[in-house]
């Protein structure tokens, strides 16, 4: 099971905070964008255009990520800390 | 000194004490020399817009993480003592306080050039994101300068 989680703009998008996906082990993380395209094609196509960044356990990562069991995925939109 | 004062990194939905950040940071060396600080406060108007209100969120733990390596990178970068950033979160009212770095030095310059990167860095690569309140609505503010 994969958690996903959902910030700021990209919650509104999605709807929720978070979500569950159960991939085959080994799975990538482009595999995983693509069951998200499923669910919502407006979120698929914004990690296709590259207008989000995706953490793997708190790290940055490519899209040829390995995922694991339990891993936690996060969508990230463009950040504006700061002032 | 408080536990909150005791740490360099902090992500809070209180408001901070700038004078009290910079007796803390202080204590850590007598050897510090120049210290420069940024604060950041909510501002009135963005984009021709007037705001109302503001509200940060952030990714728990990534942001901290984020936070703590601008700190690390800081002190090995440009050779400073100690820096501490803090950020608040949740609802923040104009001219309130938002975000505060402090960056303490033996001297000033390795300090106001340590600062003038923490914030850069902080607004690049720290999960934190800003939701303006205005007349027309509330909006997730995706560039910022």
């Amino acid at each position: 099971m994969i958690i996903v989680k959902y910030f700021a703009s990209l919650k509104n998008i999605a709807g929720k905070e978070e979500d569950r996906f159960d991939l085959a082990n080994g799975s990538t993380l482009n595999e995983l964008c693509q069951a998200i395209s499923k669910t919502n094609p407006q979120l698929g196509k914004m990690v296709q255009e590259k207008k989000v960044m995706i953490s793997v356990n708190l790290d940055v990562v490519s899209l040829d990520h390995i995922l694991n069991d339990g891993d936690e995925v996060a969508l990230l939109p463009p950040f504006s800390g700061g002032i | 000194m408080t536990q909150a004062l005791e740490s360099k990194i902090r992500i809070q939905k209180e408001d901070f004490v700038v004078s009290d950040e910079i007796e803390a940071i202080k204590k850590v060396s007598p050897n510090i020399g120049g210290i420069v600080t940024f604060l950041g406060t909510g501002r009135e108007q963005s984009k021709g817009e007037t705001i109302s209100e503001l509200n940060f969120e952030h990714y728990p733990q990534m942001a901290e993480k984020k936070l703590e390596e601008i700190r690390q990178q800081a002190i090995v970068d440009y050779k400073i003592i100690d820096m501490s950033i803090i950020h608040r979160i949740g609802k923040i009212d104009i001219g309130e306080n938002i975000v505060l770095i402090v960056a303490a030095g033996e001297h000033r310059k390795e300090a106001f050039l340590a600062c003038e990167w923490a914030i850069a860095e902080l607004k690049r690569i720290t999960p934190i994101w800003k939701r303006e309140t205005t007349t027309n609505g509330e909006v997730w503010v995706q560039d910022t300068p």
